[in-house]
């Protein structure tokens, strides 16, 4: 025991001196999910805006107020003619244009179909998908309610927060955060655990640790504790990130999605312990971290679906700690579903975790060459 | 008397090459025991097998009567190694690295502070506890990594070259605590280059390609391996006058110190016909270590 203390407080000096490591876990997951997910955002917001009111009526202002508080609109300038609306959208200084007719408010109360102009430009595509996207939705919404007052019924419940729906593979900040954490965890884990041991054992500390009573397990949890301490920090701050930046909301139960994600942590310092077995300098233990890590990218469903893949591909899959991880993480995240539904995807990185800590508890025997 | 050290027939191959070929050591306790032979003789090998962190191709061996190959683990808490690389950690410092050992030898809390400041303080290390070792010299680190090795008190310290490299004081420095460790019963083995301290060691193993060549004290190697008479002579050119000496029948062996070169003569009366030969002085001198183990490893090579 206090053999696995000592290392354990050696490696948290170490790592507290590493400029490097204490960058590796707060700056990757802000960067990569800056990265990562404004790349991915299909959706465009705060679109400057310009507004030509003809009826200067409540009806009138309430759409505009509908408009801006989607979020996709910002209201930057209203004006007293068409012409200057098209001014304005030539010149760039906006990319739509909201014109209300002079009879707006007295066809919303006759119960006459209103017809707002909305005068998109459409140079850049994604732009005015967007717009027009939102504007529809916007409209129909907006609609549905005098409809439903008009009849008697309760207020209808207004949900300001818009979909845009042109992405057809449902691909949004939401579905890739919860996906990008945990890539940069399993990227993290596996290269930081196996150059970690790699150096020891290049810079001869790890001969002089032979010479010691320690014992390879101890030696072994010393040195693992706090990595999987660091990736909990770095799960917390990707987290941290995706809810503040991209307004991703944890759905099920944080607490759950904490303990699930200690197999997964587990199973990535299994192949990062594996890998510092075999590797023979700090070199080789990099190569073999990006060789694993690659697959884990493409196959884990983190790029492509896996029901599109090839059965054999989808096989392989199989055999990736991610491809598991990202099934729980989306669906504590995303679904809000719990342990419970989880079960097969726990079992299988504790399997992981058990077989590559076995072998490289195997494997290490305190002898060189 | 019971050795705490033996050896037998101890071997290691790597490929086909025979780093360590059939050693046969005794090492007494309580005694500094020198280890010497040229560069890739299969000194740090033989240390490595000691300590039970190289496995022996053939042969066997015990340290305080535990097998090198089956109880490695039962040798570990009562031996001390200093490998030849500097191998502590950098980015701790002196007080952490020697906590840390500590903490691995499993030395109880309530000891562990005293026990680092007698290290400290036999090391000379004191002053500089806070300072982190990238920054020490490499006399102090190497102070440090001795400190850090006895720190669970062994009763055998291995040393590989613990002064390469560093200043003749910290030289000196060093080779007193070692000294002091070993007059306190501690048994230290170490390997060295330098003969003034081999001069300080109670017996001298000399290996050359793996095989042991001799052993014996500094005192009696000195006055029995060479036989004849050994003289100093000092020529304008001594490299030209080195071949042409090895060719007398009467010169046994012939070699170059410094400016200087040291003749074996078979037996005194050929002094004044060397005198004649080389037209300058010739004086007998008393044979030092260096003397003996190039005659030693000229011998073993031809
Ligand atoms: N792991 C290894 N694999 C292959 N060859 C090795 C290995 N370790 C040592 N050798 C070879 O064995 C021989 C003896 O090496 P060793 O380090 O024991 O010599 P040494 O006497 O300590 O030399 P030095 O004075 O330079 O430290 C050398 O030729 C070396 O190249
Ligand atoms: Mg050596």
């Amino acid at each position: 025991m206090s053999r696995i203390l000592a290392v354990l407080y050696k490696e948290f000096l170490q790592m507290k001196r590493d400029k490097l490591t204490i960058g590796l876990i707060f700056m990757l997951p802000l960067v990569q999910l800056l990265l990562f997910g404004y790349a991915i955002q299909t959706e465009v917001k705060h679109i400057p805006t310009v507004v030509f009111d003809q009826s200067l009526s409540p009806e009138s202002r309430e759409i505009t107020r509908a408009f801006t508080a989607s979020g996709y609109f910002d209201v930057v300038a209203a004006t007293g003619n068409y012409q200057q609306v098209t001014q304005l959208i030539d010149r760039g200084t906006v990319k739509v244009g909201i014109i209300f007719p002079p009879d707006y408010a007295k066809q919303v109360r006759s119960g006459d179909t209103a017809a707002i102009q909305v005068l998109v430009d459409a140079t850049d595509s994604m732009v005015s998908n967007s717009a027009i996207a939102t504007a529809n939705s916007i409209g129909l919404l907006k609609s549905q309610q005098v409809l439903a007052e008009k009849v008697g019924q309760f207020k209808a419940p207004y949900d300001i927060r818009v979909r845009p729906w042109y992405n057809p593979d449902g691909i949004t900040a939401y579905y890739m955060v919860p996906a990008i954490l945990g890539i940069i965890v399993t990227m993290t884990m596996v290269m930081m655990t196996s150059m970690g041991i790699v150096r020891e054992r290049e810079r001869g500390t790890l001969e002089q640790l032979m010479v010691t009573p320690i014992k390879s397990y101890e030696l072994m949890i010393g040195k693992i504790i706090p990595y999987i301490a660091l990736g909990y920090l770095q799960i917390t701050v990707a987290l941290l990130v995706g809810a503040i930046v991209f307004d991703v909301p944890i759905r099920g139960s944080l607490l759950e999605l904490y303990l699930l994600t200690l197999f997964f942590i587990t199973a990535s310092l299994g192949i990062g312990v594996l890998i510092s077995n075999i590797a023979k300098n700090q070199m080789q233990a990099m190569q073999m971290s990006f060789f694993i890590l690659l697959p884990s990218i493409l196959l884990s469903g983190f790029m492509f679906p896996r029901e599109a893949m090839p059965v054999f591909i989808k096989a392989l899959s199989n055999i990736i700690p991610l491809t598991f991880y990202l099934t729980i993480i989306r669906g504590i995240v995303l679904k809000g579903i719990g342990f419970a539904y989880l079960v097969p995807q726990v079992t299988a990185l504790l399997v992981f975790t058990v077989i590559l800590m076995g072998i490289s508890i195997m494997r290490f025997k305190k002898k060189i060459a | 008397m019971e050795y705490v050290v033996t050896t037998r027939e101890l071997t290691r191959r790597f490929g086909n090459f025979t780093a360590v070929d059939r050693l046969n050591l005794s090492i007494a306790p309580g005694e500094i025991y020198g280890f010497l032979g040229p560069n890739g003789s299969g000194k740090s090998t033989t240390i490595r097998m000691l300590c039970g962190i190289l496995e022996p191709s053939a042969g066997s061996g015990q340290v305080l009567g535990y097998d090198l190959a089956s109880e490695a683990e039962k040798i570990k808490p009562h031996i001390g190694y200093m490998s030849q690389k500097f191998s502590l950690y950098d980015d701790l410092t002196v007080y952490e690295n020697l906590d840390f050992y500590a903490g691995v030898y499993s030395i109880p809390y309530r000891e562990r502070r005293h026990r680092i400041g007698e290290m400290i303080e036999l090391a000379s290390l004191s002053g500089r506890e806070k300072d982190l070792v990238a920054h020490l010299s490499v006399g102090w680190k190497q102070r440090l990594a001795l400190g850090c090795s006895i720190v669970a008190k062994p009763s055998i310290l291995f040393l590989d070259e613990p002064t390469s490299g560093i200043s003749p004081t910290s030289r000196k420095m060093f080779f007193t605590i070692i000294q002091r460790l070993a007059n306190e019963g501690t048994t230290v083995m170490v390997t060295t280059h330098f003969m003034d301290e081999a001069e300080r060691c109670s017996n001298i193993a000399f290996i050359s390609e793996g095989r042991l060549i001799a052993n014996d004290t500094p005192d009696q190697l000195r006055n029995q391996v060479l036989s004849g008479v050994l003289v100093e002579v000092e020529v304008a050119e001594p490299m030209q006058w080195l071949a042409k000496l090895e060719n007398l029948p009467y010169v046994k062996e012939c070699s170059l110190h410094g400016s200087l070169l040291h003749v074996l003569l078979e037996h005194e009366n050929k002094m004044a016909d060397l005198r004649v030969y080389t037209n300058s002085e010739v004086n007998p001198i008393t044979p030092s270590l260096e003397d003996v183990f190039i005659t030693l490893a000229k011998r073993d090579r031809g």
